[in-house]
């Protein structure tokens, strides 16, 4: 159904293009010397950036609102991870409460 | 840094929490393969796009998209948009990452995961170790689990169902609470949140976690503050 060599020509590129992205960090950092100030706002970028990943996997599908299943689901996981609950409590919690609600018919 | 090393470094909760993130992967991955092959596309799409790519998001945004009858280049643009945070990741996390051979290698396993687990530790060689161990441990487990579902076909085609996609968030906001204790970072995140939420329907996948960006505009670095101070 596919073309495949123009579907290898794609995967080629979306894997060089990939890794090129990757590297590039750790390739720029090496050649220069950063300062300790700098070092401070990369951290806090990637923290925003892993913020954002986390706001909009929780919240939103596609270009719009996601139900109620797995926001409650991340919720409950938040809290448990803030009042330090282990790890393994954190995900199976979050993981049960989004199964347990569509179990219900909550989507 | 040699394996044995990485497991000597890793007490035993870290590496109990980074096997669970592991293997949560892996399910997903499973998922993964059997949609792919479940929309039509030959068998070895997800399994070469899991080796080569190895960026969950992207590769189930290409293979949506090509499934579809979309143009294969769509999907690698719309894939590498996805992808374009790995940059400040790298350069967050470079540390961990290595020079040499430890470089390239270290940098194909950079994922959301791996670079969340990083920065939560503050010992340079737990970082190095929780990096290395979580990034090789999903490579791992995201690739036996796109051969299995790839192969297996409709296993497990709904995640959802186990309420997976509500763990994989859970995950990383559990992995960055400790950062945002910090109250700078915590007013950079907040806006950055607000304007990705906000721009997610008008921007294709990916670009709003980058506007997130825009929020650094109200961190303030330690030093600075206590200068102005």
């Amino acid at each position: 159904m596919t073309n495949v060599p123009l579907l290898l020509v794609a995967i080629g590129i979306l894997a060089v293009g990939t890794f090129t992205l990757r590297i590039a960090g750790p390739a720029i950092s090496s050649r220069f010397e950063l300062s300790e100030r700098v070092q401070g706002v990369l951290a806090a970028a990637a923290v925003v950036l892993l913020s954002a990943v986390v706001a909009t996997a929780a919240l939103t599908e596609g270009h719009g609102p996601v139900g109620v299943a797995r926001p409650a689901g991340v919720l409950v996981g938040g809290v448990l991870a803030w009042r330090k609950a282990p790890f393994i409590v954190v995900v199976v919690a979050a993981a049960a409460t989004a199964a347990g609600l569509r179990l219900l018919g909550v989507e | 840094m040699a394996m044995r090393s990485i497991w000597r470094t890793l007490d035993r909760r870290l590496a109990r929490d980074i096997a669970l993130v592991c293997l949560a992967d892996g399910v997903v991955a499973v998922s993964y393969g059997a949609i792919s092959v479940g929309g039509g596309l030959a068998w070895w799409v997800p399994v070469l796009l899991s080796v080569v790519v190895f960026a969950g998001a992207s590769q189930f945004l290409f293979v949506g998209i090509v499934a579809a009858g979309g143009s294969p280049i769509a999907a690698t643009v719309a894939g590498l948009l996805v992808n374009t945070r790995h940059v400040a990741f790298g350069l967050a996390v470079s540390d961990a990452v290595g020079t040499g051979w430890r470089r390239w290698l270290g940098s194909h396993v950079m994922t959301d995961e791996n670079v969340a687990f990083a920065i939560g530790q503050d010992d340079p060689r737990r970082r190095r170790a929780a990096y290395w161990a979580c990034g090789v441990g999903i490579f791992v487990c995201w690739n036996l689990g796109v051969l299995i579902g790839a192969a297996a076909g409709s296993v497990i085609t709904d995640t959802d169902a186990f309420g997976l996609d509500a763990a994989f968030p859970a995950v990383l906001l559990a992995l960055v609470l400790p950062a945002l204790r910090d109250r700078s970072t915590r007013t950079a995140v907040l806006v950055g949140v607000v304007i990705a939420l906000a721009t997610t329907p008008f921007l294709p996948a990916g670009v709003p976690v980058l506007c997130a960006l825009l929020g650094l505009a109200f961190y303030r670095s330690p030093k600075l503050v206590e200068a102005t101070r």
